[in-house]
């Protein structure tokens, strides 16, 4: 190929939940290095986007290219995935490296023969993540920074172009939050990589994201900090005041609905 | 009963014992390969949370059991009919835990009823009757027994087979789903192994006790182990000793299998239970 692919691009995309259209008419084209942040109330469909761009949800309409190709298949391993920290059992069968290892290997069937290759890339990834000290302990006994710095190894496995990461930053300590972007961060910009990145607080990332896509209400926008996160902007996405206070280096979103179903009570409520 | 009669339902064989080891060893084989291969899927029983199924899918298979106990069809044919059947229903319907258990919850009463109105109607012998709630191996018949160990030996190399995308979707369904495993497939194809296993099961130990060869050597083992080779290794271990173990102190007496197996397992649970929570107070104090 001549040319490198975007990373991402979605086309005229909409999605459905229960029969009842989410949004519609979604246009958006992830530069290669560039960190897009999803916002927005919960049952807003930012995690059904992600699913839909790995194959895993449909949209109701429109399409989705993936580095390239069109998304047909449910999975996808070019891509990398950075789930939501949640503790792993203390008992978990498993040293720290081997959630890594699962990134490398946890796809193949076949008698699970440990090869020497992937002992090597395991062990880089480790390194680039910043997990050496504690490769070797048990993954359950340790905080959910460290299992989540080892969750970005494993996405970042196969060395992705793009990199879907939802709510990667939830129930960190505000170190561990800026340890874990810093490590998406890196990532972007050595290997040029797309972030399209689902959060509820944009404040950990504020420094690093290039453009939001914020969904409200039935309906988005799509812009850079300064365009969006704006009370005029918000108030008019969610159709109700909304205000945007500056604290210090923090954003504060005040009056936003905490979940998308407010706009629900207002057709039905004559309120 | 009296102490000399309690000493010779223990030790009443002694003095034969080398006899009887000929004519059982049969069962001891396939107590051997149930107890390593129950070891193994035991470790992703726990890690999906799935004992109870495991509960219900032997009541499933118990009641294939006697029903082609009644119908005059292979008792062994039969439990692995139950258990598929249960399996396959568990793993369609019961893809969420909540799902899951109410769906346990409905079936396991139902086969356990349909499986003791058939021992009721069966007219034959009835030693075979009760064999399959409470188990015992040294009644099945050698060309059975054979049967056990290939089932045994195939749900292993299954599960070798699926182990890495087991392991992955056993831990992070949705990440394994995004990197391409067939969440699905892997989910279904392990239903099934751990059906085919259970019915195995069913025939040594009983349908009542086969979390005893199931869950407790993986729970042992997870009690003392974090790493992710031992763990798998240890209650293969774990399992073999209270299957072997079991069927050779038994025959040394009239006493059925299942209790010293149950016993065996549950002994070396207790003893991993002591040494993990004595590992774990050294490593906080540390």
């Amino acid at each position: 190929m001549a040319e490198t692919p975007l990373p991402l691009s979605i086309a005229s995309a909409a999605l459905q939940r229960g029969g009842r259209v989410l949004w519609s008419g979604l246009n958006l084209s992830l530069q290669p290095g560039e960190l897009v942040a999803v916002l927005g109330p919960s049952g807003a469909g930012k995690t059904t986007l992600l699913r839909a761009i790995l194959g895993l949800d449909r949209l109701a309409e429109g399409s989705i290219t993936a580095l390239g190709e069109p998304v047909t298949r449910a999975g996808n391993r070019r891509i990398g995935y950075v789930p939501q920290q949640r503790p792993l059992p203390r008992d978990t069968a498993m040293l720290a490296r081997d959630l890594v290892r699962l990134g490398v290997d946890g796809h193949r069937f076949g008698f699970p023969f440990p090869r020497r290759a992937d002992r090597a890339r395991v062990d880089a990834l480790i390194d680039a993540v910043g997990a050496s000290a504690f490769a070797e302990r048990p993954v359950g006994l340790l905080s959910g920074g460290e299992q989540q710095r080892l969750r970005v190894g494993q996405a970042l496995a196969d060395d992705p172009r793009l990199l879907l990461c939802d709510e990667p930053l939830t129930s960190l300590d505000l170190a561990n939050q800026r340890a874990v972007v810093g490590l998406i961060d890196r990532h972007r910009r050595e290997s040029g990589a797309g972030v399209l990145l689902v959060t509820h607080d944009i404040n950990p990332v504020l420094d690093s994201v290039d453009r939001i896509l914020y969904i409200a209400n039935g309906a988005f926008t799509l812009g850079t900090p300064e365009t969006v996160l704006r009370s005029d902007v918000l108030s008019e996405l969610y159709g109700a005041p909304v205000h945007v206070l500056r604290a210090g280096d923090r954003l504060v979103v005040v009056g936003a609905p905490d979940a998308d179903e407010s706009h629900h009570h207002h057709h039905e409520d004559p309120l | 009963m009296n102490w000399s009669d309690i000493g010779d339902a223990l030790f009443g064989g002694v003095a034969q014992y080398g006899q009887i080891l000929e004519l059982v060893q049969n069962s001891v084989w396939a107590g051997a390969v149930l107890g390593i291969v129950g070891g193994l899927i035991g470790v992703f029983v726990m890690q999906r949370d799935m004992a109870f199924a495991v509960h219900g899918i032997s009541e499933l298979s118990f009641a294939g059991a006697a029903a082609a106990l009644l119908l005059g069809f292979d008792v062994v044919t039969g439990s692995i009919v139950g258990s598929l059947v249960a399996a396959g229903i568990i793993g369609w319907l019961g893809a969420r835990a909540r799902d899951r258990n109410s769906i346990i919850g409905v079936l396991m009463p139902f086969g356990l009823g349909v499986g003791i109105l058939c021992l009721s109607l069966y007219n034959g012998r009835s030693a075979n009757r009760f064999s399959l709630l409470t188990g015992q191996i040294v009644s099945v018949q050698s060309g059975q027994l054979s049967v056990l160990i290939v089932i045994s030996a195939i749900v292993l190399v299954g599960l070798l087979a699926i182990w890495r995308p087991l392991r992955f979707d056993s831990l992070d369904p949705q990440s394994a789903a995004a990197r391409g495993v067939p969440t699905g497939v892997v989910s279904l194809l392990f239903m099934l192994l751990l059906g085919m296993i259970v019915a195995v099961s069913v025939h040594i130990i009983g349908a009542l006790l086969v979390l005893a060869l199931l869950v407790t050597p993986a729970a042992a083992a997870m009690r003392i182990s974090n790493g992710p080779v031992a763990v798998p290794l240890l209650s293969a271990l774990f399992g073999f000793v209270s299957a072997v173990g079991g069927i050779l102190l038994a025959v040394a007496g009239t006493l059925p299998v299942s209790p010293y197996i149950t016993t065996i397992s549950f002994v070396i649970y207790i003893v991993c239970r002591v040494i993990g929570a004595r590992r774990d107070r050294v490593t906080r104090a540390a």
